[in-house]
């Protein structure tokens, strides 16, 4: 064969829902990747014109110099209450939060909590990696008993500052909740994995499926102390062990015919 | 027109949506609550969107997201709820999103009571949240006047891109008179060009409110500083009564303004020379006004239902040109047109 016939194609482009800036997030953190995912499933499922993302407080505040759509930048884990107020707005849009462990299971808790039970048919993709990064290493309410952070100096002591809170198994128990799961960014296998979830939940809403939420464990090198290596199998060792993986609740019944009605509002409804 | 009987939280409701207002939040609290309860009756069947937030602050942030995407976008609350949402309020003021906030004042500090106050002046018109910042603050004071200011709160938070307060509390809220519903005239309005709707056939917008560049932090409040500053030049309204030959000003708004124009008349009948000043806006302050009436000697007592706030800004304004006084009742207290009378009589 010529040279001249040999046809380059090519194999990886950077998304279309990606600005064409650099990521200047520490190496080997959780962020660019996931930004990477949630951008690559907007492109594919040709979504980005309709979007609107919100950009928590903490290391990802900056999410919309990256992502090449509508953005809102909301205050510290008052995302899935702006969220709310925009999808109830513009139902045809697809609205989703990016979240960090402080803004969702921290200060935001009551904000996460009612939205996944109004149903708000939003998504949510909360990055949890036991540390409040932005801030430089505190401890967030995901940090793992005995991990050593700049609040918690001789590692977290779970009989004054409490257990880590499980987000997903707590979300799970809520009715209007349709899709939780739980996945990481460790891994090449997961990671594929996660990009499976990141387009379920997508498509949820766009289905009118209701609330989804899918956490993504993720690494942080930098406040955990440790190389990009290291802390992925940290990740995989520590937090995979306390966080299980997996899907938690997936309910795919269209939220508009989910009979939610208990026996109570069934008699109200005859009087 | 025929004229409408409505109490003034729900005359409010019912001005909002006919200005259109397409999303509202609020959680419930005394004495504002015909607010969130007309709205989720009627809001959704002109097209809208009623949430009871799970929080004060949730319902400013819902607020926040709506307005973020274009709607006319309210909430309301009372006094320890309206500290709740001092966050929201930030954000809105520096992200330059336009909403309405409606406080139906009560008595306070803390849980206080539920009778009517103006003690949250301080709060209304210095900013109320951290950083820099002022919201244009409207003070109805009859059910006529909730209907027209709340149309034109609406207009002004999207003429500036800046939140509106309107600045009531429970005897205006509660309290049922006549009126007449003009109905809404939308004036000429910037399109929202900035709005988060979906990026088709143009750049991507971002709404925020963090400046972390070198100096642009500091040109975003000059940006705000200018703003507030065509507020005080374009925005500032009043009413007078009874102030063309007046030795003694009364200077009070909202409910006090109902009180003092009683007081004011019964001395009028008894020959003294007392007049009456009402400020409508109250941020941008008619400081002007004061100041010019100072210069002619009249001297000036603010009458509020507080311990004393809007009395500093009558001083900023008279600044120095002639006698300032206070009178007022915190903590819920209520004056009477006879009870001020009293204390007027010899002041003039």
């Amino acid at each position: 064969m010529n040279a001249k016939d040999v046809k380059v194609e090519k194999t990886v482009e950077k998304a279309r829902s990606l600005k064409n800036v650099p990521f200047r997030y520490c190496p080997g953190c959780g962020h660019t990747i996931i930004h990477r995912l949630i951008a690559e499933v907007i492109d594919e499922l040709n979504i980005r014109e309709r979007t609107i993302g919100i950009a928590p407080v903490g290391c990802a505040v900056f999410a919309y110099d990256y992502f090449n759509f509508d953005m809102l930048e909301a205050a510290h884990g008052r995302p899935p209450a702006a969220a709310t107020g925009m999808k109830r707005t513009l139902p045809d849009k697809i609205v989703f939060s990016y979240q960090g462990d402080g803004d969702l299971a921290a200060i935001g808790t009551g904000e996460i909590i009612h939205a996944a039970n109004r149903g708000e048919n939003i998504t949510v993709f909360f990055v949890n990696n036991a540390t409040y990064g932005m801030t430089g290493g505190q401890m967030a309410p995901t940090t793992l008993p005995g991990q050593v952070t700049t609040t918690t100096h001789v590692g977290r002591e779970i009989n004054t500052t409490g257990y880590p809170l499980r987000m997903s198994e707590m979300l799970a128990t809520i009715e209007g909740a349709a899709l939780i799961a739980r996945t990481a960014v460790d891994s090449p296998e997961n990671i594929r994995n996660a990009k499976k979830l990141i387009e379920k939940a997508f498509k949820y809403q766009i289905e009118d499926k209701g609330f989804s939420m899918i956490e993504i464990l993720s690494p942080c090198p930098t406040n955990w102390g440790m190389t990009p290596a290291r802390a992925a199998i940290w990740l995989r060792e520590e937090m995979m062990h306390y966080y299980k993986l997996g899907v938690f609740k997936d309910n795919p019944t269209d939220s508009q015919n989910q009979t939610k009605s208990s026996g109570v509002s069934a008699v109200m409804r005859s009087l | 027109m025929n004229k409408a009987l409505m109490k003034g939280n729900e005359a409010l409701a019912l001005a909002a949506i006919h200005a259109g207002c397409k999303f509202y939040a609020g959680y419930p609290i005394t004495p504002q609550n015909e607010i969130p309860e007309y709205m989720s009756r009627t809001l959704p069947a002109w097209g809208g969107a009623f949430v009871q937030a799970e929080s004060e602050i949730a319902a400013i942030n819902m607020v926040f997201g709506a307005s973020a995407c274009g709607a006319r976008a309210m909430t309301s609350s009372s006094s320890p709820g309206i500290s709740l949402k001092q966050e929201g309020i930030s954000f809105l003021a520096g992200a330059e999103l336009p909403a309405v906030i409606v406080n139906m004042q009560r008595g306070g500090p803390g849980l206080g009571n539920i009778s009517a106050s103006q003690a949250d002046y301080f709060q209304a018109v210095k900013g109320g949240g951290h950083g820099d910042y002022r919201l244009l603050v409207l003070a109805p004071f009859t059910v006529q006047e909730i209907w027209d200011l709340t149309m034109l709160a609406f207009d002004k938070a999207d003429e500036y891109r800046n939140p509106v307060m309107i600045l009531g509390d429970s005897i205006l809220g509660q309290m049922m008179e006549p009126f007449i519903p003009t109905p809404y005239m939308k004036p000429a309005l910037p399109e929202k060009t900035w709005a988060l709707n979906g990026c088709a056939g143009r750049q991507p917008n971002v709404v925020k409110s963090l400046f972390v560049g070198e100096g642009e932090l500091e040109e975003k409040n000059y940006v705000l500083q200018d703003k507030y500053r065509r507020m005080k030049a374009k925005d500032v309204r009043f009413q007078t009564q009874d102030i063309e030959d007046a030795e003694l000003i009364v200077v009070s708004f909202g409910i006090a303004a109902r009180i003092s124009t009683e007081a004011v008349s019964m001395l009028r009948k008894t020959g003294k020379r007392v007049g009456h000043f009402r400020p409508i806006t109250l941020f941008p302050f008619p400081e002007k006004q004061i100041h010019d009436l100072a210069r002619r000697g009249a001297k000036f007592i603010a009458v509020e239902l507080n311990a004393g706030q809007m009395v500093e800004d009558v001083r900023l304004a008279v600044n120095g040109k002639s006698e300032v006084l206070f009178y007022g009742r915190p903590g819920g207290g209520v004056i009477t047109p006879e009870e001020l009378y009293d204390r007027l009589k010899d002041e003039c």
